[in-house]
């Protein structure tokens, strides 16, 4: 018969042999060990020149195609905004089909069908502005999937595993840049990820490739040699909405108040 | 075509890839779970803080609370787009999402109320249990009736004087246990809306707060109107059709005015901090006017101008309040009241959710979600207006099969 204090006492001395245990897995946790040494120690991030951006689209084609997106559906992982200034202070903006087929027209969409003609003489300024996942450093969509199936790589980058997602949707709801949206053949949350099966066997993205005039650059923003890290951190660069504390790290050059 | 294309209409600059995503059943989630959480707040004002009046309101609260139960959880399963993989959910819990705490709250508060049914209900299944335990020559339906109340005893026939006090004290523990655990199964589901910071609308402290509120509000209400329905139904059925079986018609009630009366009463009280808390948020807004005060404006006074302050403030909150508060309540002004509260409920998770969507992440753009009526696939069935009531309908078939294993009708003799 076990006494009561032998029960006690034998089961602290169990829980503090458990914990050293414990610990020890804990002192030689075995992916950081993996981690520490990979010297590379990548960031992958995202330079997009704004001043070199003329609309064509190529990037938004490319990327659907790359990525199988289908081609007609109303929904892409990247495309372009065209903002438009009149002379009266007006603000209009617009992405027709995610820009896929560039702006073909002078006409801004309005919604419902309708367009805005505006002439060119009340113009005051006009750009363009390509927009995709900013792979934020604190990403509000891994942080509310229920489930997991959306999560941070080693590198920075956010990918989704088709495989798990429940398709609930909540991710698409805590994005605040809207880079998020249902797959419309797998039904599972889908999303730019820097085209990962690219970057990471040493090739650019898709609409990097695809873009004639370099407003896209992707690089690893660690490596002191690389391009997009100079520029970051050498030139005046800007992100989309940092008051929500997401650390997009997509950077812009020329980015106007405008911008949404 | 995309999801949520269908029902979308845009306007100005929206996003490509926005649309209206979380459409009715993301509406009636939280009105479900709500209820629930309102149902059992009800029940455990008798059991807990002995509000004698509603002794009989309590017991029916609590079995249409777990029915309510079982129908919470449906228009999540109908919303994802891989229903299936809903079970991932308790498989691999991602415990930094709101989400994800719902396997453990939901079924921690089923427990509870399961426990607590049971303790209120054991010396009822022993009472049928035990005769038909010694008939020798059992019809089939009373072997499937034996079964079914031999289970529920759990092998405890005892219900001698001093285990059934131990059993009121264990029903008041559960009810007490059980306030907190409905809040936080509620209020949860307002920080799911609260917590996403990348909505204006939805991101306040206040949300699990009103939510709460609005449950309990909504809770009572609906539990006030069955009662009154189910017990008006039953004396008109009684009186009509005489069978051998039936209770007499000395013995059968209809609606008591003096339950519905102190029911009210919390009813109102209950309001009062929903709608405190409303427009507390309102003005907060108004006042601090940031950044997205601008669309919010335009949405709040002008394109949701009907839904908000007719439908739900003077149609779902103003009128029933005076309705409640003027001196002489009648049964059916009660009835009238309890049906607008209900539909004041179901209009601010509305705005909440719809409302929430109805403008564009770049705050220059806006979105209407056109409800799908008639369906013409599953998924516009699903997402539409018949896929949302027959969410609403089921927890009143599993009331009406549940209430065979737990009567909650009131003769004098069952009570007793």
């Amino acid at each position: 018969m076990i006494t009561r204090r032998d029960f006690i006492k034998y089961s602290l001395q169990g829980i503090a042999t458990i914990s050293v245990a414990g610990a020890a897995i804990e002192i030689i946790n075995p992916s950081k060990l993996f981690a520490s040494k990979d010297e590379k120690n990548v960031r992958w991030g995202f330079l997009v020149d704004t001043q070199k951006c003329v609309g064509c689209g190529l990037c938004v084609r490319a990327c659907k195609l790359e990525n199988e997106i289908p081609y007609d559906a109303n929904v892409s992982r990247t495309w372009v905004e065209r903002y438009v200034l009149t002379k009266d202070g007006k603000v209009f903006a617009d992405s027709p089909k995610a820009a896929r087929d560039g702006f073909i027209t002078n006409k801004i969409e309005m919604g419902h069908g309708e367009y805005e003609d505006i002439k060119k003489e009340n113009i005051e300024k006009a750009f363009f502005v390509p927009k995709l996942c900013n792979q934020c450093e604190n990403p509000p969509c891994v942080q509310v999937c229920p489930v997991g199936a959306t999560y941070q790589t080693k590198d920075g980058v956010v990918l989704v595993d088709r495989k798990w997602c429940i398709g609930c949707g909540y991710c698409i709801m805590a994005c605040p840049y809207g880079v998020r949206f249902f797959h419309p053949s797998y039904g599972t949350a889908e999303k730019c990820n820097f085209c990962y099966h690219r970057i990471t066997k040493g090739m650019k993205s898709a609409c990097v490739d695809a873009c004639p005039f370099g407003a896209r650059l992707i690089g690893n923003i660690n490596d002191p040699n690389d391009e997009v890290g100079r520029i970051i951190r050498n030139e005046r660069v800007s992100v989309l909405k940092d008051e929500f504390g997401t650390k997009p790290q997509v950077y812009y050059r020329g980015l106007s108040k405008e911008v949404r | 075509m995309v999801h949520g294309e269908l029902w979308t209409i845009k306007e100005l600059f929206v996003y490509p890839n926005e649309f209206i995503y979380w459409s009715i059943q993301i509406v009636m989630y939280p009105f479900m779970t709500g209820l629930v959480a309102g149902a059992f707040v009800l029940s455990s004002l008798y059991h807990v803080f002995g509000i004698k009046e509603l002794k009989d309101m309590a017991r029916f609260a609590l079995v249409f609370s777990f029915a309510l139960l079982f129908a919470a959880p449906m228009p999540i399963v109908l919303h994802l787009q891989h229903p299936f993989r809903g079970v991932n959910v308790f498989l691999t819990p991602h415990f930094t999402s709101a989400i994800a705490a719902f396997g453990i709250v939901f079924f921690s508060y089923g427990a509870i109320v399961a426990s607590e049914l049971w303790f209120l209900y054991r010396k009822h299944f022993v009472e049928i249990a035990l005769p038909l335990k010694e008939k020798k020559d059992k019809s089939l339906f009373e072997w499937i009736k034996f079964i079914i109340f031999c289970t529920l005893t759990l092998g405890v026939y005892d219900i001698s004087e001093e285990s059934l006090k131990k059993d009121e004290k264990a029903i008041k523990i559960l009810a007490g246990v059980g306030i907190p655990v409905a809040c936080f199964l509620h209020g949860y589901a307002g920080f799911i809306f609260g917590s996403v910071k990348a909505n204006a609308l939805w991101m306040t402290p206040l949300m699990p707060v009103i939510f709460i509120m609005s449950a309990i509000v909504s809770g009572i209400a609906l539990c006030m109107l069955t009662y009154i329905v189910v017990m008006e139904i039953r004396k008109i059925m009684i009186k009509s059709q005489r069978k051998p079986w039936m209770p007499k018609l000395e013995e059968v009630k209809g609606a008591e005015i003096n339950v519905i009366k102190i029911s009210a009463k919390y009813l109102v009280l209950f309001m009062i901090f929903a709608i405190t808390l409303e427009f507390l948020d309102l003005v907060f807004r108004g006042y601090t006017a940031v950044k997205h005060w601008d669309i919010l404006r335009t949405v709040i006074y002008g394109k949701d101008f009907t839904n908000i302050f007719i439908l739900q403030y003077t149609f779902g909150n103003l009128i029933p309040f005076i309705l409640f508060l003027i001196p002489g309540l009648t049964i059916r002004r009660a009835a009238i009241g309890l049906v607008l509260a209900l539909m004041g409920v179901f209009m601010m998770r509305w705005n909440v959710v719809i409302g929430g969507q109805a403008f564009s992440l770049t705050l220059s753009g806006f979105m209407e979600y056109v409800i799908p009526i008639i369906p013409h696939d599953w998924e516009t069935f699903k997402e539409g207006l018949l896929g949302a009531l027959s969410i609403f309908i089921m927890p009143f078939a599993l009331f009406w099969v549940i209430a065979k294993i737990f009567p909650v009708f009131g003769t004098e003799k069952v009570k007793q």
